[in-house]
């Protein structure tokens, strides 16, 4: 009996302390001192909140960069993330690498002459873990520079440019992976003021 | 498989012993020191140690045996269970729920409580569109410090046990929990909370936000307190994302700095209970090729997940598209796996939490190379001891090393000792009982689940796969890890089956832990002769990781036949 009451009692304090007192203070600490990546990473511009850095939005337009693919229910849903979870050996996977490599062959080739499906970088036709990845490899973003290119009336060289830009190295030059963060790269695109 | 990319996970070692060394050190102090933080300049934290004993009327200086210190462990976690049920069922009418989310469903609800209390965190959820800010904050985060500080605490009281001799008590569970708690969870929590809000976890109170894309359409983005609960999550091996992708999602793992802390806080604590253990019965070589068994088994599974998922599955393969690594791209198994994470630092992470109890993940398991993806699934039937769940895992290394004692034993023909102490028929039972009943479950689990129609319909990949599913669901929550082959679905059959499998997975082991630290309390200490079997050599590595082999890894063989071996010779 001493410990069921005593067990109840711990139970209130322990809650109240890490369940209340824990999580607001560190809440307070993140409002104070890093504002804008505690609340999303949020990013502002046109003069509406167009999205967050963090977070793929399904780009589909050819004058965009477009993000990987999205297992998402509906797609590049930010607030269901999910894995697509087909295994590895299931027939679906084979359809959908398949389904996606045409769609960007279709795409990217006219502007990208003698394109073949073996230059298409893995990371371009299968889906990311989150289903909202905001980062594609480098190698993929070079495959979509042409078009971009073309279809802004832009130099190559420009394009390339603001992909190295936008490019984040590894973490502490180290850790991970290099990636392209789109959302970043399509807004510096449209900053240039090209159709 | 580069060298840039095996250099990441070396590094991940050496840091992990840097810390986890003088974190072990400072734990010892914590549980061994009966005046810890109550004389000089922390006499106030003494104070407030003694006002939460004074609170809850019970003397925090008085030691139990292990009998008394096991029937406080379950009435504790039977009260908080009722207590966390209570929350998930009622957070539809109570406060702190923005986004009007909701009472869980009952059979969820009972899932999710044993998942935490048993600190798994196994989910049959989607953490953003499920759960409550108060159920996350006040429910669930608060069972990631107290289920961790449970197993810890537990640790602490068998560690006691094999340094005393000739005595009855292994110390005051609510003394343990509380240090456990304050002393060590709560610093390190805080610690890696402000590296992840630097780095863009998102810690808010605010609802989710509505954004107009540039292309103009509606995005809604989850929000939350994340950071204060990821960095609990991460370092008590509880592994329960804020998020339904875990930390796969930006939000709660924004670049390569944030996936390293996480993924060095999986082992930080598991790693320096190794160390603990050493000083605390002063054996401080013994702990070492204890580590080091860890660290060879650890070594196994990064050189088999690598390989495979850096090669690639058969389908990605004869698809035609480049997997190969170099020019702009980390390229192999990319499905499911994030471009700022890439290959190495999700093989990293993968052993990581499977080797530790955690069960996070920054990628998706289920599609993982039929390799590849065997590597969790094993790592898990070890049954957790591969640094393990934070204090689970080297209590249940304990049981193998028993065994492998008395193996040597009966090698040599001598009473098998065990840091002095002669183990006898009573502690052998305690350890074949710890480590052998959760994998026996595991396999009578799976069995029922794939042949019942009730546990076939949770399966999402269907023929070998599938079955595979079915195996890592059962052996996850088992074995309390957590992570998932994540297509495997909840109903109600296999929502209710897995919260058996968590409650016996968790007590049974646990209760037969300190059985053995009892047991052992009470011997006295042998002086070593030139007969000992040596414990603190290469040739107990050797010994200690043969016998896990042996044990569990023979266990899952045929199973693993059935699934992941199966599916990797058919295609």
């Amino acid at each position: 009996m001493r410990t069921i009451v005593a067990s109840i009692v711990a139970v209130v304090v322990i809650t109240a302390f890490f369940g209340f007192a824990y999580p607001a203070v560190m809440t307070g600490f993140a409002q104070v001192t890093f504002q804008n990546k505690a609340n999303g990473s949020l990013v502002d511009a046109k003069g509406r909140l167009v999205g967050s850095k963090l977070a793929a939005q399904g780009f589909t337009w050819p004058k965009y960069f477009h993000e990987r693919p999205s297992g998402t229910s509906p797609a590049y849903n930010a607030g269901a993330t999910t894995f697509l979870n087909l295994g590895p050996t299931n027939p679906d996977l084979a359809k959908l690498v398949a389904q996606n490599a045409q769609a960007i062959l279709k795409l990217e080739k006219p502007y990208n002459p003698g394109l073949t499906i073996h230059q298409i970088p893995v990371d371009a036709v299968v889906t990311s873990a989150s289903g909202i990845d905001p980062d594609i490899s480098p190698a993929y973003a070079q495959l979509q520079a042409r078009r971009v290119a073309a279809v802004r009336h832009l130099p190559l060289s420009t394009v390339q440019k603001l992909i190295s830009e936008n490019t984040d190295g590894r973490g502490l030059g180290f850790f991970g992976e290099p990636g392209v963060n789109v959302l970043e790269l399509n807004l510096a695109l449209d900053k240039l003021g090209g159709k | 498989m580069t060298a840039q990319g095996i250099g990441q996970i070396l590094v991940y070692v050496v840091v992990l012993i840097a810390l986890g060394y003088p974190l072990g050190v400072y734990m010892a102090r914590v549980y061994n020191n009966d005046d810890f933080a109550r004389r000089g300049r922390f006499r106030w934290l003494g104070a407030i140690e003694r006002g939460f004993f004074r609170v809850l009327r019970v003397d925090g200086d008085r030691e139990q045996d292990w009998k008394n210190y096991a029937k406080v462990v379950l009435i504790f976690s039977a009260i908080f269970s009722v207590f966390l049920y209570g929350i998930l069922r009622l957070q539809g009418h109570l406060f702190l729920n923005p986004d009007h989310l909701p009472a869980v469903p009952e059979h969820i609800a009972l899932n999710t409580t044993a998942s935490f209390i048993t600190n798994t965190n196994w989910q049959y959820y989607g953490g953003e569109y499920t759960m409550s800010y108060l159920s996350q904050m006040a429910g669930l985060a608060v069972q990631n410090f107290v289920s961790a500080a449970v197993g810890m605490a537990v640790l602490a009281a068998v560690v006691r046990g094999i340094a005393r001799r000739s005595r009855n008590d292994i110390g005051n569970f609510w003394r343990d929990l509380y240090r456990s708690l304050v002393y060590i969870l709560l610093p390190l929590a805080v610690i890696l909370g402000v590296i992840l809000i630097s780095q863009g976890v998102v810690q808010t109170f605010h609802s989710h936000a509505t954004a107009t894309t540039l292309q103009g359409a509606h995005q809604t983005i989850a929000r939350g307190p994340a950071a204060s609960q990821i960095s609990i999550k991460q370092l008590g091996t509880n592994g329960g994302g804020y998020y339904n992708s875990n930390s796969a999602v930006p939000f709660e793992n924004p670049n390569g700095i944030s996936n390293f802390f996480e993924m060095l806080a999986i082992l930080l604590i598991p790693a320096g209970q190794v160390f603990m253990f050493g000083k605390m019965v002063g054996a401080r070589r013994h702990a070492w090729m204890v580590f080091a068994a860890m660290l060879v088994v650890f070594a196994i599974g990064v050189a088999i997940n690598l390989p495979a998922e850096q090669h690639g599955s058969a389908v990605l393969r004869s698809s035609g598209v480049n997997i190969t690594q170099g020019n702009g791209q980390s390229g192999g198994n990319m499905a499911d796996k994030e471009v700022r994470f890439g290959q190495a630092a999700s093989t990293n992470w993968t052993v990581a939490t499977s080797d530790a109890s955690n069960g996070s993940v920054n990628s998706g398991f289920d599609a993982q190379t039929p390799a590849g993806g065997a590597v969790p699934l094993v790592n898990l039937f070890l049954g957790e001891v591969i640094f393990g769940g934070v204090g689970s895992g080297l209590y249940g290394m304990f049981f193998y090393i028993v065994i492998a004692v008395f193996i040597a034993g009966l090698m040599v023909g001598r009473t098998p000792e065990w840091l002095g102490k002669k183990i006898e028929a009573r502690e052998i039972k305690y350890a074949a009982v710890g480590a052998l009943f959760v994998p026996t479950m595991v396999l009578t689990m799976t069995a029922v689940a794939v042949v019942t129609p009730a546990g076939l319909a949770s399966i999402f990949n269907h023929g070998v796969h599938g079955f595979t599913e079915s195996l890592y669901a059962y052996d996850s929550q088992s074995n309390n890890n957590g992570s998932a082959f994540a297509g495997y679905g909840a109903t109600s059959f296999s929502a209710s089956f897995g919260t058996v499998a968590l409650y016996l997975g968790r007590w049974v082991p646990m209760i037969a832990a300190l059985a053995l630290g009892g047991a052992l309390a009470k011997k006295k200490i042998t002086p070593a002769s030139a007969g000992t079997f040596r414990t603190d050599g290469p040739t107990f590595v050797i010994l200690l990781v043969s016998v896990i082999a042996l044990t569990a890894g023979l266990m899952i063989l045929p199973a693993l036949s059935l699934g992941p071996i199966m599916e990797g010779l058919m295609h």
